[in-house]
């Protein structure tokens, strides 16, 4: 149980991630919470916790491992990444240059 | 250990690691980010048309999502330890870490249906507007997964009772452990683009 693998990760492995996530987390809500920041650089603090924290659960928790993981999952992630760029990007673009041409 | 010792681990790990790749429930849940994210998107493009009806602004609680949050955190590394358990072969100390991430997964879903509910009482009902259209949507597809996840959580805590640790059932606890952990990162993608930013 004590073997602190990359592969499978170990207590200590998980608490990090726990830990890290946390920070991640409180920080956002504690600035909506608060209202510290201006809304734009709230926003951006959100996106830049979320993202962080998404990669500290995959690191952490689903141990995902540039160097352990079969390539195919790898390839698997790469590929959903692009499909995801193509229909979210091309959907805001359209959706947005819509409403602008709408006069909205 | 020499280096010898250390490079004959490694490849067990290797070997190991590849057996338990799960490409194909991978692919599922790679299937299952692409809805998400359309999800997102959808809301995205929603999100102001309230037609002048109630906002996030009014309507969300950072509160509520804050627990939300921290029930679906603590389940995500209490399955970890579950995992922990179960390599360790300790079919008690398994179980046991299973039932308290079911306990807060429960905890989770049960916040989640009483907004839902008070909103729905409140008038602000999937009905209302476009924005809260896609929010039951988006948030409501989480808590399904969450729900099944739930059901899921309990038929292997059976079969971690009934039959042990044998090699099928640690197969599935560990495409379990992916897709819980996984929605524990949509969630990441809920309070920060659905529940935060309203509340600004």
């Amino acid at each position: 149980m004590e073997r602190s693998t990359t592969g499978h990760g170990s207590f200590g492995s998980y608490l990090i991630g726990f830990v890290l996530a946390v920070i991640l987390s409180a920080i956002p809500f504690y600035l909506v919470y608060t209202h510290a920041l201006p809304a734009q650089q709230t926003l951006l603090v959100i996106g830049v916790a979320a993202v962080l924290q998404i990669l500290v659960h995959l690191r952490f928790f689903l141990h995902l491992n540039l160097a352990l993981t079969p390539r195919e999952n790898l390839l698997a992630i790469a590929f959903t990444a692009i499909l995801v760029f193509i229909m979210v990007g091309g959907s805001f673009w359209i959706m947005f240059d819509l409403h602008y041409r709408m006069g909205g | 250990m020499s280096v010898a010792a250390a490079e004959a681990d490694r490849e067990a790990e290797r070997a190991e690691v590849h057996e338990q790749r799960a490409l194909g429930f991978w692919l599922y849940l790679m299937g299952d980010a692409v809805i998400f994210s359309l999800l997102f998107a959808t809301y995205a493009v929603m999100v102001n048309n309230s037609d002048g009806g109630p906002t996030g602004r009014t309507l969300f609680s950072i509160r509520n999502a804050g627990l939300e949050t921290i029930l679906l955190l603590v389940s995500s590394t209490t399955f970890g330890f579950a995992s922990l358990a179960m390599r360790a072969g300790s079919r008690a100390e398994t179980m046991s870490w299973l039932l308290l991430t079911f306990g807060l997964g429960l905890a989770f879903v049960g916040l989640e249906m009483r907004e839902f509910y008070g909103m729905v009482q409140a008038g602000a009902g999937p009905d209302r507007s476009g924005f809260l259209s896609a929010f039951f949507t988006l948030v409501g597809t989480h808590g399904l997964h969450v729900s099944i996840g739930l059901v899921w959580i309990l038929i292997l805590a059976g079969q971690v009772m009934a039959k042990g640790l044998t090699a099928p059932v640690t197969s599935r606890l560990f495409r379990l452990g992916l897709f819980w952990h996984f929605l524990d990162i949509a969630w990441v993608g809920i309070f920060s683009i659905v529940y935060l930013p309203g509340l600004l």
